[in-house]
């Protein structure tokens, strides 16, 4: 299945990655090619089968109970952060 | 033109667990900026989620409160969409095999009717942060707090058909959820939120018209005036022959009105698939029946009862079931009524002050029922006082509002301003003789035929009185002595 | 008596319980070897020295006094795609450059709990995507065996360290094979187990149905020692498995009588080097001599194990990757215009390029019109996979097949285009779909480069994967042949 240049630009977007001009081409490329790949899957008959989420069967989700563990560690957590002020994540202005 | 308007509500209701619903972080409201947001909550490289019992019960409870079906295996799914106040880059939700599906709940319209309004479905899903835009500059900041507590998002069909509908079951669902006590429905502070989605159509139509979706809606007033704006928005741009495009919308409580969102300009392709790092929550019988149990008696179930058992009007029994513990107040009045045998207090009384005296008390000074200044034994003295005709109705209110400033007793306040009410009928006599005296003209056209008057020398005669003669007997002497 | 460096694990517990060598030595030792090789090998991204001497002054001290259990002092490395508190945490990225962890994961907690020095973090496919270690920010790795090839990936780092002696172990990771390919490559040992017996807690996610922690090492008896003290339920992972984690040293020496093994037709096909495909035959004549039952058995659908990852991985990893944004933690563009501009640009310049076109494949296979072409039905082939494994694990007790289609590689020699290097995975990924666990061990050498064989079993039969390398192993030396200028 082959991909464009439009197709590449709308991913991009979704997945907000700035592409060059140049890298537009071999991610078009590279795409097409894997996607490719990707239809053999339409060889496999899969009307008798349902999805397969998890590896291992018959797995449910185990409950924890309602209780406070963490503790107020953000001067710790935020060592990492670019911008930081008043203990706020800061980012370029979000108009809503 | 006869346009009917089609409106369906999203509700997300914080749920009051201790904890969020993927980490052990705390969820109270109001704590430094990030503060309460620990690895998973910030989504740092390699933290994984842990699903919150307590949410699940919460939500089960829900559901089983609304007659709707659980939902045995249920699936957590990504969200997938970018902003800063979305820390993974996507929110975990339910999408197509939610935990709750269907159900419904019934309002009280405005003619006394009674409308069943059905639920889509209602399921668990986290919450995002917030992002903050005073003061920094130029920039925005956020605070994850919030981010990861739980919640319970409920979709109605859209079979609501005007605004005050909408609120109706907007109230009718804020009641349900604190009743049981899964959510502390307090909009101010975000942890009870509702995003209306409104459309028109001409009337009779059975297709669905384009609907705007309105959001950043944090009370009842707003509710209503939004989306009684969005009609007549929508409705307008119809007949001027133009379309309603399908977007979301915000409420400027300023300017009244609605208006696009900018940010939102590009629709998003969520991209949902089943979370990997969750499993199939599996609900089984066992488990209902024992959240079943716990179930408290619901609003319409209490409602039932009180005019059952006190021939209270629907009006009234919904009013006093707007929140259990309003129910329980009077309810107790009720009780503490058995201390005074001989003294018929009627729950018709005692509805109307509780719901009329008092909640302009609690109203007036910002105080929730369970933490009135009167409690329901001393109110259950003063209606003792009203019933025994100690003192007439109208004052009531006063020796109340006596009462709620000084805390004192209702007799102890009734004696010392000199409220007790005359009963004696030679005084009240003796009243009237004097008012009829100083009133010849009046009594005279009375007498002629004008029965209007009868008003005038009812009110003549408790001015003389200061108030406090008894109405009932007032009536039937001034009508003996006024026909001569 | 062999060089401190050239020991495993199991020999080094026996050297530092008998107090024959001190902690201290031996990481001063292989430290030593580490930097000494960095320029040739770039293996590290860190090398934490000062920490290392410090843990193992500390394990010195607990052998001192016998409050010392098997691992104890024991150095080994970590690949740099797990959490280690206070240490840098690359994950093989730029956006990851400069990220110090405030936490552990689980893995290290563990094996710090045990005892074990951690030398370093070992370098890697930047997130853990690629079968060559080409694509790490901080340059390829090369392999011991030759240094203008590759050592494998993603795992890379960690296996061209253990080949070379310069840790007796490192743990690693294994999505689509990172592991099993990289040890199948330079001549070492490594192990994958079942999905959910290792905690994938504080374990930087690839993809979240396939990632499993693992080790890789230069025997089995030393896999079996570090895998018992990194297994076990974890209640921070909810994929985790509540189930015993047994003594896997204890059935190491079984016999083999009686063994069914299975091989795979569709393993044997025209894209196995030649080379390869007669080690493994005589490996399997080992393996009969020794009581095992060899025969025939098909998994109709594994061929089909390329296109169904190449589905699958991407789409989790797309969406495992959108936290990586520039706010809270990370690279992040200078002086962005605006909030789209700072995740564009802040994620164009942290990813590389093949991280870059995953998560632009990923997105594409969950978009809206293309979740079920795609997704949905590659999740569908992947259940067939299972299902045709299963199948198999009723006739046979474990499959014996190859690992690499090739041995090493010359860097640059696949680059060129995507598919031709996922086609490396082609023997690994089928044990990823399935969760099951799989080892890969050495059988052979084709022109001077390890070539290795790969045994998969089912759900949990770690001990009997363990068990059948364990008693090729004491067979063969394969294992114990270190490349030129290393030994």
């Amino acid at each position: 299945m082959s991909l464009n240049r439009r197709d590449i630009e709308n991913i991009a977007r979704l997945a907000r990655l700035a592409l060059t001009e140049q890298e537009i081409p071999v991610y078009v490329e590279g795409l097409s090619r894997i996607m490719g790949l990707v239809g053999e899957l339409d060889r496999a008959d899969t009307r008798q089968v349902e999805p397969m989420a998890h590896p291992l069967p018959g797995q449910r989700q185990r409950l924890r109970a309602d209780a406070i563990t963490e503790t107020d560690q953000h001067a710790l957590y935020q060592r990492n952060a670019p911008q930081v002020e008043a203990g706020l994540y800061l980012v370029p202005r979000v108009i809503e | 033109m006869d346009w009917e308007s089609v409106i369906g509500l999203e509700i997300h209701a914080q749920l009051a667990t201790r904890s969020k619903i993927f980490s052990g972080s705390a969820t109270a409201y109001g704590a430094p900026p990030n503060a309460q947001a620990s690895l998973i909550d910030l989504a740092y490289p390699g933290v994984l989620p842990v699903l919150n019992a307590e949410a699940v019960r919460m939500a089960v409870k829900f559901g089983l409160a609304i007659n709707a079906h659980i939902t045995r295996r249920s699936i957590f799914a990504r969200k997938n969409y970018f902003y800063p106040d979305l820390p993974k880059g996507y929110q975990i939700s339910q999408y197509e095999l939610p935990i709750v599906s269907g159900g419904a709940v019934d309002i009280v319209l405005e003619d006394g009717s009674v409308k069943r309004i059905d639920v889509t479905r209602a399921h668990l899903e986290e919450d995002a942060g917030k992002s903050l835009h005073e003061g920094l500059a130029g920039l925005t900041g956020v605070d994850l707090n919030r981010a990861g507590t739980p919640l319970i998002e409920i979709v109605s069909e859209p079979a609501m058909r005007s605004a005050r509908e909408a609120v109706a079951y907007l109230k009718k669902i804020h009641t349900l959820v604190r009743y049981l006590q899964i959510c502390d429905g307090n909009m101010q502070e975000g942890s009870f939120r509702c995003d209306a989605n409104v459309s028109v159509r001409r009337r009779g139509s059975d297709k669905l018209g384009t609907r705007a979706e309105i959001k950043n809606l944090n009370s009842f007033r707003f509710v209503e005036k939004a989306i009684n704006y969005e009609i007549a928005r929508q409705v307008e741009l119809l007949e001027g022959g133009g379309q309603v495009v399908q977007e979301t919308r915000l409420y400027d409580a300023d300017r009244g009105e609605t208006r696009s969102m900018r940010s939102k300009e590009e629709a998003n392709d969520y991209r949902y698939f089943p979370d990997p790092d969750l499993l199939p929550v599996e609900i089984d019988q066992l488990y209902i029946d024992s959240v079943c149990s716990t179930l408290p008696e619901l609003p319409d179930q209490k409602a039932q009862r009180l005019r059952h058992d006190y021939g209270l009007s629907a009006y009234d029994a919904g009013v006093l079931t707007s929140s259990a513990e309003l129910a329980d107040y009077y309810e107790t009045v009720l009780e503490r009524a058995a201390d005074f045998p001989g003294i018929a207090i009627s729950p018709k009384l005692a509805a109307n002050t509780v719901i009329g005296e008092l909640a302009g008390l609690l109203n007036r000074d910002g105080v929730e029922i369970g933490d009135s200044r009167v409690a329901p034994a001393a109110l259950a003295r003063l209606l003792a006082r009203i019933a025994d005709d100690t003192i007439s109705g109208k004052l009531a209110k006063d020796v109340l509002e006596a009462m709620w400033e000084q805390g004192k007793e209702p007799d102890a306040i009734i004696e010392e301003r000199g409220w007790r009410q005359i009963t004696d009928e030679s005084a009240i006599e003796a009243a009237i003789d004097a008012v009829m005296a100083a009133n010849p003209a009046q009594l005279a056209q009375y007498r002629s035929g004008k029965d209007k008057l009868f008003g005038f020398f009812v009110g003549q005669t408790m001015k003389a009185t200061q108030g406090k003669a008894n109405p009932a007997r007032l009536n039937e002497l001034l009508k003996k002595k006024l026909s001569g | 008596m062999s060089a401190l460096h050239d020991k495993g694990v199991a020999e080094l517990s026996r050297a530092l319980q008998a107090r024959e060598v001190s902690s201290v030595e031996l990481t001063q030792a292989l430290l030593e070897r580490v930097t000494r090789h960095q320029g040739d090998l770039n293996a590290f991204i860190s090398i934490t020295a000062e920490a290392a001497l410090a843990e193992a002054a500390r394990a010195d001290a607990q052998l001192r006094s016998r409050d010392a259990g098997p691992l104890t002092g024991v150095p080994m490395a970590h690949k740099d795609i797990f959490c280690t508190r206070g240490q840098k945490t690359t994950c093989g990225s730029r956006m990851l450059a400069d990220f110090i962890s405030p936490y552990d994961a689980t893995v290290v907690e563990r094996l710090r709990a045990a005892g074990i020095v951690m030398l370093g973090k070992t370098n890697m496919d930047e997130f853990a995507m690629g079968s060559s270690n080409e694509t790490s920010y901080f340059g390829p790795v090369r392999n011991p065996w030759d240094a203008a090839r590759v050592p494998g990936g993603s795992s890379g780092g960690s296996a061209a360290a253990v080949a070379a002696r310069l840790t007796p172990a490192a743990t690693a990771t294994d999505t689509g094979g990172s592991i099993r390919q990289p040890a199948a490559l330079c001549g070492v040992t490594g192990l994958k187990p079942t999905y959910g017996r290792v905690s994938r807690f504080g374990m930087i996610a690839f993809a979240s149905s396939l990632d499993q922690a693992g080790v890789i090492t230069r025997s089995a008896e030393d896999a079996a020692l570090l895998l018992g003290a990194m297994a076990g339920f974890d209640q921070r992972d909810s994929t985790s498995v509540e189930l015993p984690v047994p003594d896997y040293s204890a059935a190491l020496a079984a016999p083999l009588k009686g063994l069914r093994i299975g091989v795979l037709k569709e393993f044997f096909d025209t894209g196995l080097d030649a080379q390869i495909e007669q080690h493994i035959r005589a490996a399997l004549d080992l393996l009969r001599a020794q009581g095992a039952l060899v025969k025939d058995v098909s998994l109709p659908n594994l061929p089909l194990s390329v296109p169904t990852y190449y589905v699958v991985a991407p789409a989790e990893c797309s969406s495992n990757l959108a936290r990586f944004d520039g706010v809270r933690y990370g690279h992040r563009c200078e002086k962005p215009r605006d909030l789209l501009d700072l995740y564009q640009r802040s994620r164009a310049e942290g990813f590389g390029a093949e991280v870059k076109r995953r998560i632009m494949t990923g997105t594409y296979v969950l978009s809206a019109g293309y979740y079920d072409a795609f997704y949905l039905k590659a999740q569908r082939v992947r259940q067939l996979i299972s299902n045709d494994f299963e199948r198999a694990f009723r006739e046979v007790d474990v499959v014996i097949g190859p690992t690499t289609p090739t041995t090493a590689f010359e860097l640059g020699a696949k680059t060129a285009d995507p598919v031709t290097m996922y086609l490396n995975d082609i023997y690994t990924i089928g044990a990823n779909l399935a969760g099951l666990p799989a080892i890969s061990l050495p059988c052979g050498l084709a022109q001077g480069l390890p070539t290795a064989m790969q045994i998969i079993g089912p759900h949990f039969a770690e001990e009997r994967l363990l068990n059948v390398a364990h008693r090729y192993q004491l067979e063969t030396d394969w294992h114990r042949r270190a490349p030129p200028g290393y030994a």
